[in-house]
């Protein structure tokens, strides 16, 4: 019924166009055709607006910041996050007065020299002071964000430790996530999808000794102030591990193992108390009880980060950061695979 | 010597002429072979797969907007995909898939560099017509099958392709991992594959013509910048196009013949797969091999058309044209060496991340510098605002807006955080799907008097550019926050994450920008066809432009000019040049005692 009904208003609306178009076209026909040509009337409408909107968009870029500036993620939550956030802010400062520059330039300028009569415009055809000076300035900014964005880059990635790293395996598979600890020895049992079976979904090779005291596990419990080195694995497509609080994302490919180091320094009970988690989780509250939903609490949360089939939307697994002695006695109550398999 | 081949071909051409025989409906509208004819086909074929595209994103928004609420509209559209008004995940993802298809090689690849290298090309360079007539015209019904096909696929039961518009393997691979990987993603890869020959033909026969038949006095400092712009991008697709294709063939081959060329390990539907030695990235580098210099593909024909559009309607000289060309070449060659910095976190080498951040971070200065010469083109003009001009400054402003968040996603440390998030699906929409739908726009209002010689409406167009400027940048600048806020791309709800609840408000808001924007393409789609038939006759020269197209007549002809071609003694931009008594003067005007040539 409404299908029918939209149809025959878009109908409608067609009509309404060729009607109002066929006026046009007479009262063109009275004026000889003149309606159609661009003229300094249009010049100046179409300008004033070009400032109007122009301008419009820009202030509403500023409020923009000004009101959905909170919905930024809270403080890393790692300790290289911040390294990260700090690049991300200079990066946006510097794009950001660039963008209020130049856009306000162009839309007055739009205005400023919208066509006149008996003007004529100045035939100015190069300048290579001026183009030598927008090619330098461009590139001297872009050399200091260059060489500090390769600096983190490269800390991030080639992490230097003092102690040796807790060595945890993210596995992937459609549609949710299992993590697997190494154990006393701290080193992961061998694993292979030819191994996968019944309880055993993420094969590990029970013949491995060092796989004895693996523990699996649906929950990612890290001991905060320690560095972990993950190491990722999908079984079927490919994933991404993305944990948008410790600003890490590594993706997960069949077929070959990848790896990604942090150290978390926040825990859970701590980002809890923090100002602007707890103005999100309340703001979250009040929507989630007008609709009848549960109460939220705030968890930091692993998300699958590229498109993997129908529920990708939904693969999620808790993280909770804990103090040491909580991530040991957690660690003690799991069964290791020597139990289970 | 160069003089002597131009005459030799000026003569050759004239040749060519003389073989016109009568024409049927069928050899003037279907199997033309006429480059003006064959422009148009493609525009109307790009404009007929741009409203598909932009109808899949209003149905997606709405969604999106409205999680799991009932739409009868959605069951209307799409039948058992969305039982009772409810979107399924799997047509949500093959919308978003066939989406990006379709904008980005059906519309923004063919619609808009068919289009206007066809049309533009001869008339601009002082040419009878392409260098291969039948080359060009196979080029568009390769396309043409590729667009059927393409629609096709969307018919087929388990439904079409699903695994976003990059169809990474596995995902695409497998039917057991979706049923978009079906036959629906088997059709995607014939489709592709044909697309492919089709715009390889295509990108030859504009390089071959542009090196080979300008006309005398043409050199290549004074071809217009569309003509760079268009030259450029067709070397662009030769190199990269052709490994796409094998891509997509290494791909055919794992889905049908069993090979291992990117699966390996694979446990999937309860029993281990028998693929082995595979890497799913090697597929990643060959996709984005092309993938990246795509973009440019896209968007170098836009500049080049905002660049003839901003001059001649700015009455002013494009400033700094060598500067241009020259970003233009940069822009080109640089985006080859930074596919890499769509792949950060595929695990590969650091170093290799290093290399990508340079390299990428590099494009900014080109790029600079061409916003930079747009915004100076403008400074002490004399302004028409033709919907033509009102689109290409609005592609300058998308320009801008979009080419800084690049500053961010090219830096390999920042975009761990921002990969794959609403980010960079605001950032790719701004730079490239506006600004080079803004080009296309542009193209269109300011070259339709040559297509059609009628006018369009001045008014609807006004209409058109205000409520799509305003639109476009409502849908696609919230996104950036939806981005910091760590929200993930292609996921069919939001619901499913209690910290994304916050942003149900701004998704409902895009959503009504994304249809009031969809809606007013329909003012351009009536304007378009109407003035075909309707439209006020056009002048020769209605915008008072310098290039040579606006040296033929109205009505179109083979062969493009009745006499000879048309002698160049000077570049393109000569607009309000002092001593002229016009504000313009055309290409083929010789230099007047003692008037010194431009640039």
């Amino acid at each position: 019924m409404s299908a029918i009904s939209i149809i025959v208003l878009i109908v409608l609306v067609i009509l309404t166009l060729v009607q109002v178009m066929r006026i046009s076209e007479i009262s063109s026909e009275i004026q000889k055709g003149k309606d159609n040509e661009v003229g300094p009337k249009d010049n100046n409408t179409q300008g004033r607006l070009m400032l109007l909107v122009g301008f419009g968009f820009v202030i509403s870029v500023l409020v923009m910041y000004v009101a959905w500036g909170r919905l930024s993620l809270p403080e890393p939550s790692s300790a290289h996050g911040a390294e990260i956030d700090s690049l991300w802010n200079l990066s946006m400062l510097i794009i950001n007065i660039v963008f209020f520059i130049v856009q306000p330039i162009l839309f007055y300028f739009a205005y400023k020299y919208r066509g006149k009569k008996g003007t004529k415009a100045t035939y100015f055809e190069h300048n290579n002071r001026l183009e030598l000076f927008w090619t330098v300035v461009p590139a001297l900014a872009l050399a200091v964000l260059i060489i500090w964005g390769l600096n983190v880059w490269s800390t991030l990635m080639m992490p230097e430790n003092e102690e040796e790293p807790i060595l945890v395996e993210v596995y992937a598979q459609q549609f949710n996530w299992t993590v697997r600890y190494s154990g006393g020895d701290n080193e992961l049992g061998y694993a292979t999808v030819h191994e996968i079976a019944g309880a055993n979904i993420l094969g590990v090779d029970t013949q491995d000794p060092a796989s004895a005291d693996d523990i699996v596990a649906k929950e990612l419990h890290l001991p905060v102030g320690k560095p972990i080195q993950f190491v990722f694995r999908a079984q079927d497509v490919i994933h991404s591990a993305y944990f948008p609080h410790f600003r890490a994302q590594m993706n997960c490919v069949p077929g070959s193992v990848t790896n990604f180091q942090f150290t978390p320094t926040i825990t859970t009970a701590e980002i809890r108390q923090n100002k602007d988690v707890k103005a999100h989780v309340e703001e979250v509250n009040e929507i989630r009880k007008a609709k009848g939903e549960d109460i939220w609490e705030f968890n930091y949360v692993l998300l699958c980060n590229k498109i993997c089939g129908a529920a990708h939307y939904n693969m999620q697994m808790d993280i909770i950061v804990e103090t040491q002695d909580e991530f040991d006695a957690w660690l003690k109550e799991q069964k290791t695979v020597a139990e289970t398999l | 010597m160069s003089t002597t081949t131009t005459e030799k071909n000026n003569h050759f051409q004239d040749h060519l002429m003389e073989h016109h025989h009568e024409e049927n409906f069928f050899t003037k509208y279907i199997f033309t072979m006429d480059h003006k004819m064959i422009g148009k086909q493609f525009l109307i074929t790009g404009m007929f797969m741009g409203i598909i595209g932009v109808m899949m994103s209003m149905l997606f928004r709405l969604e999106i907007a409205y999680p799991e609420q009932s739409f009868p509209i959605l069951e209307f559209f799409l039948g058992k995909w969305a039982p009772d008004g409810v979107m399924d995940p799997n047509m949500y993802l093959a919308l978003v898939t066939i989406h990006g298809t379709i904008m980005v090689f059906f519309v923004l690849t063919a619609g808009l560099s068919g289009t206007f290298s066809n049309l533009l090309i001869p008339l601009q360079i002082g040419a009878r017509d392409m260098a291969s007539g039948f080359m060009n015209a196979l080029s568009y019904w390769f396309f043409f099958l590729s667009s059927v096909i393409m629609v096709v696929s969307l018919f087929v039961e388990a439904g079409p392709a699903a695994s976003g518009w990059t169809v990474y393997p596995p995902l695409s691979a497998l039917p057991q991992a979706m049923p978009g990987s079906g036959a629906g993603m088997t059709l995607w890869l014939i489709s592709m594959t044909l697309f492919i020959v089709g715009s390889l033909l295509g990108s030859l026969n504009y390089i071959v013509t542009v090196i080979n038949m300008r006309t005398k006095g043409m050199s290549m400092t004074r071809l217009p910048l569309t003509i760079w712009a268009f030259l450029v991008t067709a070397i662009l697709g030769v190199l990269s196009f052709p490994v796409l294709l094998s891509a997509a063939l290494l791909l055919m081959f794992d889905r049908l013949l069993g090979t291992s060329f990117y699966l390996s390990d694979i446990f999937i539907g309860g029993e281990v797969l028998s693929y082995s030695g595979g890497s799913p990235v090697l597929y990643q580098h060959l996709f984005w091999f092309l993938g990246h210099p795509e973009v440019y593909i896209i968007l170098l024909p836009a500049l080049g058309i905002s660049s003839e559009v901003i001059a001649t309607n700015s009455r002013k000289p494009i400033f700094g044209y060598r500067a241009m060309v020259g970003s233009i070449l940069a822009i080109a060659f640089l985006s080859f060496i930074v596919w890499g910095h769509h792949m950060f976190v595929t695990g590969m080498n650091p170093f290799l991340g290093s290399v990508f951040t340079f390299t990428t971070l590099l494009i900014a200065i080109p790029s600079a510098v061409k916003a930079f010469n747009y915004i100076t083109t403008l400074w002490k003009g004399n302004i028409q605002f033709t919907p033509a001009m009102l689109f290409s400054i609005a592609l300058v402003s998308t320009f801008v807006t979009g080419g800084l968040t690049g500053v961010i996603l090219g830096d390999s440390a920042l975009d761990i955080n921002v990969h794959d998030t609403y980010f960079v699906v605001a950032h790719f929409h701004i730079v490239m799907g506006l600004s080079a739908i803004y080009g296309m726009f542009a193209g269109v209002y300011h070259w339709f008097p040559k297509m059609y010689g009628r006018m369009m409406n001045k008014s609807m167009g006004y209409a058109h550019f205000w409520l799509t400027f305003i639109t476009a940048y409502g849908v696609f600048f919230p996104m950036h926050f939806l981005g910091m806020a760590g929200l993930p791309r292609r996921y069919y709800s939001n619901t499913a994450f209690p910290m994304f609840d916050n942003l149900a408000d701004i998704n409902v808001l895009i959503t009504y920008f994304a249809i009031i924007g969809g809606a007013a393409q329909l003012i351009f789609i009536f304007n378009f066809f109407y003035s075909i038939w309707r439209g006020p006759k056009a002048k020769q020269n209605p915008w008072r432009g310098n290039s040579l197209e606006w040296t033929t007549p109205v009505e179109h002809m083979h062969g493009n000019w009745p006499g000879d071609i048309p002698v160049v003694h000077r570049w393109a931009y000569d607009y309000s040049k002092p001593g002229a008594e016009e504000d313009f003067v055309p290409q083929n005007v010789p230099l007047a005692e003692g008037e010194e040539s431009g640039h």
